[in-house]
Formats: structure tokens, sequence, C-alpha cells
């Protein structure tokens, strides 16, 4: 098996910081690709014809386009529309119950079958539910979290509940490390981090728009602006729908 | 008892250190490194431990033992991608020993994989894929079945090595290759060794670090990647060290010392950061006790967790692998994020309370839990060892259970030893007798069974509305106790060891093992 990769000096990192101030280092999640088009990934498994960029980009499209008003230009994307607000540490049992986990996420119906049950875990004092019962999607555009998002299982069933549903961006205190790369991996959602506890700040219902350049949340029902930290190289990889296809279009592996 | 320090040095007894050039050479190559063999106490694939690295053509004023100094974690990592020196935030490709995945997150993975390397393309290597229906086996849900015949086709046509495979569902022990929970198959098949990167599709593949090894819960897409290429981009995590020293009270088990971290740290305390367990307690500990250390790293938010091998992980692996290995350990200089120390001799039963794996309380303050039943298994308390523990409390007390008593071994080895090994101090007598005796249920056939809920018909599931004044209670040894975990919402979980948990069978509430252990 021939796989070269020269991990060049002049990587592109992209990261987000997912610290608490009292830590005396503040990891930052990075995931780091070659910026350079001729830095290919090359293997015997990659390089067999891969014909299946339309069926990509079905199943991924770019949160940007298919949340309820948002725009996308090249540098640019924002998100508006009603955001969910839920508390700490929400496990990924409340965002996808482990009964639904016979779901296979590659598989289209059952892709959209996830969807349909993000959130569904959360206990009933939370009375307004996250997808309102017989509807299959969602009508709130952004979740909006405390610390912590994500903890528990690896299931990748999880970010891709929540973007099966219609959800565009979750924004929290900070994430679990492997939802919030199974995040960027999938594309399914945008987790970006708040600079302290929107939780708080914003209501269930809230309009919200979120503005991916500028780095801010405004919440239009209470006229309060935020600042969120910057996705950094995450935010193309999300764009482009994930490590894939983020990979096949900047030719770091080749698209047939 | 927090202590923040960035130079720490290991109070670990059992380094071995070699400070000749041996090092540099064994990081860039495996082969070299077998002509190293140094004599430890007869085992004949032990090789020398990996050095710090000289580097030759350093600036003078970075030379130093210390800048080239690396925890175990780091030096795992680095030997895995090819790299002399690794620092914490590193961003590096790494190559993956073992990639495991199951029947929950196998297909999604194997679609990912097919979808982005071709229909027709092959995995990077059939005999590192190690695929292990474990999640929902024993149902009549037909999406599960049928994830397990995905997962069957799949490995036919790579021709997979390692696939332990279940047909017959009426009948576990009518199929000779089927394993139980992944986590303690991979332990029980030799795949976790020394000095490796193994990769699962499971939260809880942290437990593998028991052996140390760098082990790790990915995701599906992840997973496809590494399906197609063999390697993963990871970040190199900062370690924190846990130093535990003393003799092992009788009436405390490895499940009570993680508990007790968890709560100390909180369950983000350890987000993006390797866990590293050390220290005459540590080292007192057989293999399945340092399994159930590692395993719930993940719940204190932990990258990976650590425990440096010594005889116990070599005589463990005697008769399971022939693959050889190479062991390392962390540098006397090492820099470490935070070393916490414990003395195991003051702490006390623990139990998490609902609804978080960090809301630590003293066994013995919640005596006054009535509780509706308790659930034995899983990969954190479903091993042997663990129901030799509960046979033990059992045993001590000789009285009935007083509520429905659920037991899942892990794997079908874990069953066998149930009905085949005898229990210390009962005259011959096996855990499963002593478990009869009790009024326990028979042990269930091996999987992860209601741990995490689950399809509807999951034995032991928690399915019940809430119960008149108060919601079902279960004290369980296993690892997450969020609402809905291992079933209805409003369940409300008290996980604990297995001490505790036969100890409050016997009672009917949550209760302090030291009632019958003393």
């Amino acid at each position: 098996m021939a796989f070269a990769t020269t991990t060049p000096q002049n990587l592109t990192t992209f990261t987000t910081s997912s610290h608490k101030p009292k830590l005396p280092f503040s990891p930052s999640h990075s995931l780091t690709f070659p910026t350079h088009a001729n830095q290919t990934l090359t293997s015997r498994a990659i390089s067999t014809a891969i014909s299946t960029s339309t069926r990509i980009h079905s199943l991924f499209t770019p949160r940007a386009t298919s949340s309820p008003s948002s725009s996308t230009t090249a540098a640019e994307t924002t998100f508006h529309g009603l955001c969910y607000v839920v508390g700490d540490n929400i496990d990924t049992d409340q965002i996808i119950p482990a009964e639904y986990l016979t779901l296979v996420p590659s598989k289209p119906d059952e892709y959209e079958k996830l969807g349909t049950y993000a959130l569904i875990g959360l206990p009933s004092s939370y009375a307004t539910r996250f997808i309102e019962p017989g509807e299959s999607k969602t009508k709130y555009t952004v979740v909006i979290a405390g610390a912590n998002f994500g903890c528990g299982s690896s299931r990748e069933h999880a970010p891709v509940a929540l973007g099966a549903s219609g959800a565009a961006a979750v924004v929290a205190e900070s994430y679990a490390r492997i939802f919030f790369r199974n995040s960027v991996a999938t594309g399914e959602v945008y987790p970006l981090e708040s600079e302290g506890r929107l939780c708080e700040e914003c209501r269930t219902g809230d309009v919200v728009t979120i503005e991916m350049k500028e780095s801010k949340l405004i919440n239009h029902t209470t006229g309060k602006e935020y600042a969120l930290k910057s996705i950094g190289d995450a935010g193309p990889v999300i764009e482009a729908g994930g490590i894939f296809a983020y990979a096949r279009k900047t030719g770091m592996i080749p698209s047939h | 008892m927090a202590s923040s320090s960035s130079f720490l040095a290991p109070s670990s007894t059992s380094i071995l250190h070699s400070k000749k050039d041996v090092g540099l050479s064994a990081l860039t190559s495996t082969s070299s490194i077998s002509s190293q063999r140094c004599q430890k106490t007869g085992f004949r694939r032990i090789c020398c431990s990996v050095a710090a690295p000289q580097q030759s053509q350093r600036q003078p004023s970075t030379t130093g033992s210390v800048k080239t100094a690396m925890t175990m974690t780091e030096k795992i990592l680095a030997r895995a991608s090819e790299k002399p020196y690794l620092t914490p935030g590193d961003n590096v490709w790494v190559n993956v020993d073992i990639l495991m995945t199951h029947d929950v997150c196998g297909p999604g993975s194997i679609g990912i994989f097919k979808r982005e390397f071709g229909e027709d393309a092959k995995v990077w290597d059939r005999e590192k894929l190690v695929i292990i229906p474990d999640h929902y086996i024993f149902t009549s849900d037909e999406r599960a079945n049928r994830n397990v015949d995905i997962l069957r086709d799949f490995c036919q046509e790579q021709n997979i090595k390692y696939f332990y495979d279940i047909k017959d569902l009426s009948n576990f022990k009518a199929n000779p290759d089927y394993k139980g929970v992944c986590h303690v198959a991979l332990a029980q098949e030799g795949h976790c060794r020394p000095g490796e990167v193994l990769l699962g599709t499971d939260s809880h593949t942290c437990t593998a670090g028991a052996f140390g090894q760098f082990a790790t819960g990915i995701g599906n897409t992840d997973a496809g990647f590494v399906l197609g290429t063999g390697k993963l981009l990871l970040k190199v995590p900062p370690t924190l060290r846990f130093v535990m020293d003393g003799e092992m009270p009788s009436y405390l088990l490895a499940k009570d010392l993680i508990l007790q971290i968890i709560g100390e740290i909180t369950m983000a305390g350890a987000t993006y950061k390797a866990m590293e367990f050390v220290g005459t307690t540590v080292e007192s500990l057989n293999m399945e006790e340092r399994m159930t250390l590692c395993n719930m790293v993940v719940e204190a938010g932990g990258k990976n967790g650590v425990v440096p091998a010594d005889s116990t992980t070599y005589k463990y692996l005697e008769d399971k692998t022939s693959v050889p290995y190479q062991p390392v350990y962390s540098d006397q200089q090492a820099r470490f994020l935070s070393e916490y120390r414990f003395d195991v001799s003051k702490l006390e039963p623990l139990v998490a309370k609902p609804h978080s794996p960090d809301n630590r309380a003293l066994a013995r303050e919640c005596k006054d839990v009535k509780i509706d039943r308790v659930y034995i298994g899983s990969c954190t308390g479903g091993k042997t060892e663990d129901f030799m523990a509960a046979a033990k409390v059992f045993l001590a007390s000789g009285k009935k259970v007083k509520v429905p008593t659920f037991l899942v071994p892990a794997t079908q080895k874990v069953w066998m030893d149930l009905y085949s090994i005898p229990v210390p101090g009962a005259g011959g007598k096996t855990c499963s007798q002593i478990f009869e005796e009790a009024g326990c249920d028979t042990p269930a056939s091996p999987s992860c069974g209601a741990c995490l809920g689950g399809p509807k018909d999951t034995y032991a599931r928690l399915n019940e509305p809430q119960a008149s004044f108060h919601a079902f209670v279960c004290v369980s040894t296993t690892n997450r106790n969020f609402p809905g975990r291992m079933g209805h919402k409003e369940g409300q979980i008290y996980l604990a060891s297995p001490y505790t948990a036969a100890a409050s069978a016997l009672t009917g509430y949550v209760t302090d093992p030291r009632e019958f252990l003393q």
C-alpha cells in the first residue's frame, strides 16, 4: 500500500479553542491539511475511480444552503432563524438515544430518519421540543448550548441527526472532543464556540443571526450581540461538506 | 488534591531507561529494535523500552534532555507518526495498528469507505481490522440484525481475518466465533499491545490504554478514512498524571478509583488530554482492573488513558498474541499538565448519582436511596474479575438479593469463567452457583446489553415508566448515567463498583460494601 504523505512544513491549521479559563493550558482542536493543490495524498485505495461526487453533494449539502434563511458567498456565511436553547453537558444519548442507532447514516433514507429523532432524548423538562410531534424537520436553525456539548459516545449519529434535522449550527460554550471532530469530519453542523454563556442570554424561539465572517451572533429578539470564536480553518471543511469533500476540492484526493 | 506543575518527575518505579543510541534508531524503524533485546525475567517478546532520542543537529540553545523528554502518549504517537519528537498540540499523521468497529458504527463506516474510495476498494490491511458485533445482538429488531449481516458481507468480500460473527441468535454458544463486548474481546483475543495505536468506533476504545498503548474512539467518517488509508490525523494531547499509592483496601475496586478521579476533575476535566495512571496501587491492579480504570477516561472527556506496561501486562499477553511489541514509558523529565496524587487507603466506596458520571457521592451517604434493580455487566463492570468481586460480596452475606439483579457477562469467555472458575474461599463454588444461591437472574447472553438501552426488547432495559412516587432506580456497574441511558428517560442510574452493586442488591438500598466486606 503506497500512502505517501509529505506532511509539508507550511500546513494550514484550522483551530478552535475549547478551553475553560481556569486551565493553565488551552488545547485547541486542530485538523491540519496541506494548502497546496500539489500536495496530494495518494494511495492505492484512494486512486481507484471515485464517481460519487453527486451523491456526496446530495447527502452533504453545505449547511448554509439548507437552513431557512442563509446566504453563502466565497468568504462569508450567515445563518438566520430561530434558536433552541439547551443547558450544559448535553450528551449524545440526549442528542440521539441509543435505540435509534440501528439507523445507518450513510444510507440516505435512514439519514433522513435520524434527523427526525434529533434531541428527542432531552428530558421532559424541555417542554418545547426541538422537533414538534408529527414533524420531521426542526424549525430551529441554531442550537445554543452550555458547556461540554456532545459529551458521551463517539457516535457520529449525533452531529448527523442534528444536520439531518435541518439545524445549521450549534453555538456552545465548549464541546466534547469526539463530537467536535465528528461535526467537522462530516460537515453536518458548524460547531461554533461562544465567548461566555449564551445559553443564559438567549431563550428558545429568539430570532438570531450568525455572521460567520464577523464571528458574531445577533439576537434580534433581545437586541443584543455576542462575540463568537472564529471557526478558523474548520469552516472551509464544513462548507465543502466534510473532510473527504474538502480533500477532493483542494486536490488532496484525486476526484473522478 | 490537584497541583499544577509543568515539570514533574514521575514516581513510577517501573521506568526502564536506556541512554544508549538504541533510542534513535528504535523510533525510526521497528525492525532495528528487535535486535536490542533485553532480558526481562524470561519473557521472550520484550524489547528495550524506547528512550528519548539524541538529536544531533540541534541548535545549542535547545540542547538538553528536557527538550526531548516525552510522556508515554507522546512517544507512542511519535513512533506511529515516524517522528523523533512530538509535543502536545502537534498534528500528526499516525499509522494505525488496529482499527475496531462493531454493529452500530460498522455499517456507517463501511458506507463511507465505499462511497469515498469506491465500491471495489480494498481495506488497507485485512489483518489490522477487527470487526466485533456486540451492541444490539440478541434482539428481534430487524435493522439491528441487518447491521450484523452488513458486517458479514463486508468481511467476506474483503477477506477480513478477525470477524467475530454470530448467526444463531437463539443460542450464543452455537456461534464459535462470537465473542461479545468489543473492548473486552480485543483484550482477550490479544489485539491490545503496548506501544501500539488502536482506534475504534466506540468511545470506550480508551479501555485498551490499560495495555500501555494509545487507544481512542473515533466516528464513522474518520474510521472510513482509516479503512482506506491506514492512517489518521491526530493531535497530540498533553498528559494529566494520576499517581495512586498505597495498598488497595479490601472494599475498593478500580471503579471507585476512576469515579473518585472523575468526581475530582469533572466531566470535561480531561477534554483533549491524556490520562496517565501510575503508582504502587496501579501496579498492584490486574489487567481487568486496569481496563476498568482506562475505560471511563472518556467520561472525564479524556482523549486516551494509559497504564505503563509491566510484568502483569506481559503475563496476560503471553498466551494471547505472537505479534512482537515494544512498550514505551514516560521519560524522567517528561512534562505533564498536572499531577494528582491519591492515598488510596483514605478513599471510600463511591457512586455516581444521576444523571452524570461526575456526580460523585460516598456510597454510605446514599444508604437511604431505595433501589429497584441492580445491573452487573458491560465493558466497565462485566468482566470476569467484576463478577468474581460481586460473588465475593454475595458469599460474605449468604443471603438473597432483595431486588432483581441482572448479570450480563461481557464475552463468551467471561460467561464460561462464571461457570467454571472456583471463587476463592467458596469451597469450590463457581460464580454462577453463588449467584444462583443469592437469587440473581441467570447470567445472560454476552453483549453490551442494557448498558446503553438499545432496542426495546433488550434484556434488562429500563422500560418501566415512573413508578408511583419515585422514578425507577438502578445501581449499575456500567459507565454512563445520563438521562435515558439505559432506556427510559426518567430512570435513575447510580454508577458503582461490582462490590457496591452486589451490596446494594442485598439490601435493596444503595449500600457501602463494607457492610459485608471487612
